[in-house]
């Protein structure tokens, strides 16, 4: 593409915020009641997580991988698609997360013993995703037939994996960071073009789950430190 | 004049009796002004319908007669020039769904585009957008946004040659490439030119337009408002008295006539997702036209704004 600084954001949003909240309103439709499904294996996600530390995360992570796959094709393939090309594109990358979550859960390569403020941060994260995200629409004056729910749209499913992520631990978390975070920023930015506030969410998300990251590091370091001291 | 209660009254009753006509019988009062395409002289109404982004409606059936009814009012109102791209999501698939559901209006005036930067790729794609509208050919394909121009401009005019397309054109938008775009003017048999032309953005009015008419060059004018962004900074801002004089009763009229007043411009394709912004918008291509010290006026009047 010549003179390509001269394209802003808004040169590629091919669609209105009506058009848009109206997809969240017939994806919805088409496919209740399968939310309360969905919403109960967010929920079995958090019980797996807060009761069995230090288990195997054989579970969440395969929970995860279907509904990456799921929302991965119906809603970025099937729906999101027909108003954005670029969906097509992104819609594989779903389904490599989806992927390897399930190598992960195969290899039982998550342990969920994280404590301090990473985990509450993880908490707080999934529990926004599963509890909060649906109310956004609520409380924007658009109602609930739009509302994003986990497991049934991308970002709440997206914020939710960074939640469990947050709270996990294991050599093969960083193969599974990449793609949340790619699309926190990609929906954070398309959300922010079309003047939507909840553009935050995606972002805010971004921002905690960077600073319990860095506070994980730092703290990690500090103790390798004292134990080569002693 | 002194207003009687009988003379109220039988303005009212006549502005009630208006307001329930057909849209039929309103088009047949302010049919648009035609301009001639220079290449064949073939006559089309100076207003046509961009899609960009007001079209893009997936698969929402709501949304997609919504789109309907504007292609109904454009057709009625007198419209003829319908403008798409590959690129415009789902809006190729939405208007062959409007043209079906109008019965394929004979007026159709069919403008689409080649997008994509493999040459070998541009006749399947070209295929493919028309299978989308159902539509036999198109009047007239351009090269959009000058992507892979060259390749795409020679497999045109093959096509044009063989009578699978009427006219070839090349596009731009927001003031892009002008220097390539005015190379190719000069140098290629091309029938239309598109882009970006308004009351602030008059960059096209030093080299572009008069060499369109001095090429023998259709121009199709597209992002008239800025898409949308002038009509809504001028929203709630009184429209000047003098506005009147050329019969436009609100800023969207007033900007267009800006815009087809100038001699160059054969066609304007604003975009909307409401049938009474498309008959506002045909209107303002009947009646009185600013002359060149009452565009000066209009640019003016809206840059201070």
């Amino acid at each position: 593409m010549s003179e390509w600084w001269t394209y802003r954001a808004e040169d590629f949003l091919l669609f209105s915020p009506r058009v848009y909240w109206r997809m969240f309103e017939l994806h919805n439709a088409a496919l209740w009641p399968l939310h309360v499904l969905t919403l109960a294996a967010g929920f079995v996600i958090i019980l797996l997580i807060a009761w069995r530390p230090g288990t195997g995360a054989r579970w969440p992570a395969l929970i995860l991988a279907i509904l990456w796959a799921f929302v991965g094709w119906s809603f970025l393939w099937n729906r999101y698609a027909t108003i954005n090309w670029a969906a097509a594109y992104i819609a594989p990358a779903f389904f490599v997360e989806g992927a390897l979550l399930i190598v992960v859960s195969f290899l039982n390569g998550l342990a969920f013993d994280r404590r301090g403020p990473a985990g509450w941060i993880g908490y707080l994260i999934l529990t926004f995703a599963l509890a909060g995200q649906p109310l956004l629409a609520l409380l924007q004056g658009r109602g609930w037939a739009s509302s994003e729910v986990f497991g049934i749209a991308p970002d709440p499913t997206v914020i939710a994996t960074l939640g469990v992520l947050l709270l996990a631990r294991g050599r093969l978390l960083p193969v599974l960071l990449p793609i949340p975070v790619l699309w926190c920023l990609l929906s954070g930015i398309t959300l922010h073009t079309m003047g939507e506030p909840q553009a935050w969410a995606p972002y805010a998300t971004l921002a905690l789950a960077a600073a319990a990251w860095v506070w994980t590091i730092v703290r990690r370091r500090a103790d390798i430190m004292k134990e080569n001291r002693a | 004049m002194r207003t009687t209660r009988r003379t109220f009254v039988r303005t009212s009753l006549a502005t009630a009796a208006a307001a329930l006509l057909p849209i039929s019988l309103h088009a047949q009062h302010a049919l648009p002004a035609r301009r001639a395409i220079p290449s064949t002289r073939e006559e089309i109404p100076i207003v046509g319908l961009g899609t960009w982004i007001t079209f893009n409606v997936g698969g929402d059936p709501a949304l997609r007669d919504e789109c309907a009814g504007v292609m109904a009012a454009f057709f009625e109102a007198g419209g003829r020039m319908i403008d798409s791209s590959p690129m415009y999501g789902s809006s190729q698939p939405v208007i062959g769904y409007g043209l079906q559901k109008l019965g394929r209006p004979s007026a159709l005036f069919s403008a689409e585009k080649v997008w994509t930067s493999s040459a070998a790729g541009g006749p399947a794609q070209i295929e493919q957008s028309r299978r989308f509208w159902g539509v036999p050919k198109f009047d007239l394909v351009q090269v959009h946004n000058l992507l892979a121009w060259k390749a795409h401009l020679q497999t045109l005019f093959q096509m044009k040659a063989a009578g699978t397309v009427r006219y070839v054109g090349i596009t731009t938008s927001e003031g892009r490439r002008h220097d390539l775009l005015e190379q190719i003017m000069r140098n290629e048999p091309i029938d239309f030119v598109q882009f970006s032309y308004n009351v602030v953005d008059r960059e096209a009015e030093a080299r572009l337009l008069p060499l369109a008419s001095e090429r023998g060059i259709a121009v199709i004018v597209n992002r008239p408002f800025r898409q949308g962004a002038l009509t809504q900074r001028l929203q709630g801002k009184p429209l000047p008295e003098w506005a009147a004089e050329l019969g436009a009763s609100s800023w969207a009229q007033l900007m267009l006539k800006f815009i087809l007043s100038h001699p160059a411009v054969t066609v304007a394709i604003p975009a909307t997702t409401r049938a009474d912004h498309v008959r506002e918008n045909l209107s303002a291509a009947a009646g009185n036209m600013p002359d060149q010290a009452m565009r000066e006026r209009i640019s003016a009047h809206v840059k201070a704004l």
